[in-house]
């Protein structure tokens, strides 16, 4: 049954024909059942450290990457595990990697906040907020000077918003025109600093107008809304005519890390929040235009999570890197 | 003039160190279409020193780029070039105000390529003028090298002369990893002889400015100028100094050091980095930790930077750093010390 032929559909949604949503949707739950899994990893004691959970904020990691080409270029966050898997890592490598092993993409040196998939345009998550903020510039200017027509996407929290790296970043990217999107997405809290605290304006995408670029502020867990606008961000970049900034306002379900007791937000600030699930909403409006079944949309979740069970028992029986390697890698040779 | 005196001026064709770092960069642009200058104001202004001089003439303001003052923005702009196929060569103002750009020079560029398993490498040049001797005091004059070879994943030079300004220059455009190379404010007038080609310096390798047999005195960029300068005093005086300078603090050339002291007995290690802490404390515990330890006659000395910022009054900045006489009254004092 062809889109278009349902009433009342919205026009962000219509763009998207079925086998999109499908991949769209797939990656939605492979980041949920992903970070699940790496939750329960951790509670049964399958790796030390830490990690960030996007749980919750799957529409904006998928919806501004759906967009992109494939020699596209990303920078993500310490909660980069959706971005990661939004540009089509490989869940048993990413696995490996959280597990430490020498099978990870980094080769378990870089862990959970530093994975980066090189090959795959993914130029890596980053411990430092706000450190991937300049590099996308850099990235940006490479891209022009090498005149390949590429995007670079970089994502970053409301509290990077706060760096000088971000205004120092916006305000590069714009007086050279460089083909970067800036995405933010604004869970709402820096680790416990809630953003009416931290933040002198209400929206990050206000701060756009003093860097000259248009600013986006959308509803972070709308898949099709955020998709639309990353396209036309995405395009206005390729065209030479400079960056954009995308605010995604989404939540975080799980607390910063898992340190955190979550004593600075109320059980029925987040239960509002998980009402608003991107995935159920995205999964309703496609049964509410009957574009896919309860039959067809379970399958998409139930692949999803053999995949990333599967993946877990690959990274499990991997080996450790071997410590007389410990310097390899320190310098390039 | 007769014409083979013209010849020979030529081939020993003389540049100042500002000059001979303008002509590599000039080389490597030519020669590499990944290679560009940024910094601030690099472009019609010519460099705050004068470096970058007309090259935005030369290469056009796509390849010469004036930033805004960003250091911190433009230091992870070089960092994303570098990892996506550029050669960016950062000039940073003073050396100074590379503590606005730490963040990314310590946390990304010296740790990409470990983080990501060896899949990226960052092949970007920092060029920072640093030192004292201006009279510009305490946030324009620090020597700040040993904070960065404290970094793994980076490599940090110090050219003293025109010849290694240019050699070493263009060996680290080529190096696949981010280097920073400090270039001592006041030797930028300095002249020298620099070899016309496009020549490199390997990084990594110390150079015996003066072969001696009394004392090893080690030093890099303007310290071991001075140490050549304090050498020859001490050569009227009857004591003969090998000067070593170091050129490379990481890498450092510690096979040459152990050399030089397993001949002479005794090592006084000059720096103008604070003294505590920094290159002369290193140098001095890696000949305890080795067998050369069992060669030395006397302790060694570190004449290092006072533990204090730079001075403004310049009775008080001289004050600050060695100085010739410094080094000539540490020298002749350690080689008396050994023989009492």
């Amino acid at each position: 049954m062809s889109a278009d032929q349902k009433p009342n559909q919205r026009p962000e949604l219509a763009a998207l024909d079925d086998a999109t949503v499908a991949q769209a949707l797939t990656r939605m739950h492979l980041i949920r059942k992903f970070e699940e899994a790496a939750e329960a990893s951790y509670m049964r004691g399958l790796i030390h450290g830490t990690m960030h959970l996007s749980i919750g904020q799957e529409a904006s990691a998928v919806g501004t990457t759906l967009p992109l080409e494939a020699h596209d270029y990303i920078l993500s966050t310490h909660r980069g595990h959706g971005h990661c898997i939004a540009r089509g890592a490989e869940p048993r490598l990413m696995f490996a990697e959280f597990f430490g092993k020498e099978t990870g993409y980094c080769k378990g040196r870089g862990g959970s906040m530093h994975i980066a998939d090189v090959e795959g345009g993914n130029l890596g998550a980053n411990g430092i907020v706000g450190g991937g903020l300049p590099i996308a510039v850099g990235v940006g200017m490479s891209i022009k000077a090498q005149k390949n027509g590429r995007v670079c996407m970089v994502f970053f929290g409301d509290g990077a918003s706060n760096e000088g790296a971000f205004h120092e970043a916006l305000n590069m990217a714009s007086i050279w025109k460089l083909p970067v999107v800036f995405v933010c997405e604004n869970n709402k809290y820096g680790m416990s600093m809630d953003i009416g605290r931290a933040m002198a304006v209400p929206n990050v995408a206000d701060r756009a107008s003093a860097y000259g670029m248009p600013g986006h502020c959308l509803d972070g867990n709308d898949l099709a809304g955020v998709a639309a606008v990353a396209k036309v961000a995405i395009a206005r970049a390729r065209s030479g005519e400079g960056p954009s900034l995308i605010e995604c306002k989404t939540y975080r379900w799980r607390g910063h890390s898992k340190s955190d007791r979550n004593l600075y937000r109320s059980k029925e600030e987040i239960e509002e929040w998980r009402n608003q699930d991107p995935i159920r909403r995205l999964e309703d409006e496609l049964k509410a235009h009957d574009r896919f079944d309860a039959a067809a949309l379970m399958k998409l979740e139930e692949d999803a999570q053999r995949d990333i069970d599967a993946a877990v028992e690959f990274a499990r029986a991997c080996p450790d890197p071997d410590p007389k390697d410990l310097t390899r890698d320190v310098y390039a040779l | 003039m007769p014409s083979d005196t013209l010849e020979a001026v030529s081939e020993i064709r003389e540049l100042s160190y500002a000059e001979a770092v303008r002509e590599a960069l000039a080389q490597a642009m030519e020669a590499d279409e990944r290679v560009f200058l940024f910094g601030e104001d690099v472009g019609v202004y010519g460099g705050a020193f004068g470096v970058s001089g007309d090259l935005v003439h030369r290469f056009g303001k796509e390849r010469v780029i004036d930033t805004p003052i960003s250091e911190l923005g433009i230091a992870g702009a070089a960092v994303g070039a570098a990892i996506t196929g550029m050669r960016p060569v950062l000039e940073i103002q003073f050396s100074d105000f590379v503590t606005l750009a730490m963040e990314q020079l310590v946390n990304q560029a010296a740790k990409i390529r470990f983080m990501f398993g060896g899949k990226a490498s960052v092949p970007m040049v920092v060029r920072l003028p640093g030192g004292s001797g201006t009279g510009a005091a305490a946030q324009h004059s620090q020597s700040l090298e040993a904070w960065f070879a404290h970094v793994p994943g980076l490599k940090v030079l110090q050219p003293s002369t025109p010849h290694d300004a240019k050699g070493m220059l263009l060996a680290a455009i080529d190096d696949p990893n981010p280097v920073l190379i400090f270039e001592h404010k006041l030797l930028y007038k300095t002249k020298g002889h620099v070899p016309a080609e496009a020549y490199r310096v390997p990084i990594g390798k110390a150079a015996i400015r003066r072969e001696g047999t009394d004392l090893t005195i080690v030093g890099s960029s303007i310290m071991a100028l001075k140490a050549e300068a304090a050498a020859e005093r001490l050569a009227s005086e009857g004591i003969s100094a090998e000067v070593i300078d170091l050129r490379s603090i990481r890498p450092i050339d510690f096979t040459t050091i152990a050399e030089s002291v397993r001949k002479t007995h005794r090592l006084l290690v000059v720096y103008e980095g604070v003294k505590t802490m920094g290159i002369g404390a290193e140098i001095s515990a890696m000949i305890a930790e080795s067998e050369v330890f069992d060669f030395l006659d006397a302790p060694i000395i570190r004449l290092g930077g006072a533990d204090a910022p730079i001075p403004y009054n310049p009775v008080l900045e001289k004050a600050a750093v060695p100085q010739e006489d410094d080094i000539v009254t540490a020298a002749t004092n350690l080689v008396r010390r050994g023989e009492a």
